[in-house]
């Protein structure tokens, strides 16, 4: 079994599930804190796709978008939990 | 050799971020759920992203994931922090069977300020909420 067909048959159907339950928990809810976490699981799961598809594709370049990504998905979980304490209606 | 090595980083990398998919699905309470995604999450990432350097092999992708993996060991207790107490204090719900919780009672709402529950005699403390 090369690496190829082990990236493509086991680690991308893996990814491509866990990605498929954290967005069920997104769907679901029940708070808006809920969704917010599994959003930022969703970028980080995205971060994971990234560096296999690099690889698979033998494309260093990709790295510095799941860099970006990172910063986005921290940036996304601040600003949601500052706006979410600081709003009038809590609930 | 090489691939060998990638297949059991990335392999281990992908179990342990189905783990923190299925916790997060799993698991009764926002509270438990916040330290499943920021535990597992970090390290299956990481060692996917040593997986990546590994094979590149060079010195330019190895500074870059060196740099994505110490960004998310920094930022993800932050965040996970941040939401935490932002959950706490718009009310989210403990579960139901969990047994201590330490800070009811020293969260003050209006002034956002957490009680430690050692005041001073002295000290001018603004009503409790139950």
């Amino acid at each position: 079994m090369t690496l190829y067909n082990f990236l493509y048959y086991a680690i991308l159907p893996i990814l491509s599930l866990s990605i498929v339950l954290v967005f069920y928990r997104f769907l679901k809810g029940p708070g808006i804190v809920d969704r917010v976490i599994a959003l930022d699981l969703l970028i980080t799961i995205g971060i994971g796709i990234i560096s296999v598809y690099s690889i698979l594709t033998n494309q260093a370049t990709f790295l510095d978008i799941a860099m970006i990504l990172a910063l986005i998905a921290f940036l996304g979980t601040v600003a949601f939990s500052y706006y979410l304490e600081k709003r009038e209606k809590n609930g | 050799m090489v691939d060998i090595l990638i297949m059991i980083l990335s392999g281990i990398a992908a179990l342990f971020i189905l783990l923190a998919a299925i916790g997060l699905v799993r698991m009764p309470d926002f509270y438990l759920r916040v330290s499943v995604t920021t535990k597992a999450a970090t390290l299956g990432i990481g060692m996917m992203l040593v997986g990546a350097a590994i094979y590149f092999a060079e010195v330019s992708v190895t500074s870059r994931v060196l740099a994505i993996i110490f960004f998310l060991l920094l930022t993800a207790p932050v965040a996970a922090h941040m939401i935490g107490r932002t959950s706490y204090f718009i009310g989210t719900e403990l579960w139901k069977k969990t047994i201590l919780d330490e800070l009811k009672g020293q969260y003050v709402k209006d002034s956002h300020r957490l009680l430690s529950g050692e005041e001073a005699p002295g000290e001018e403390l603004p009503p409790k909420e139950a």
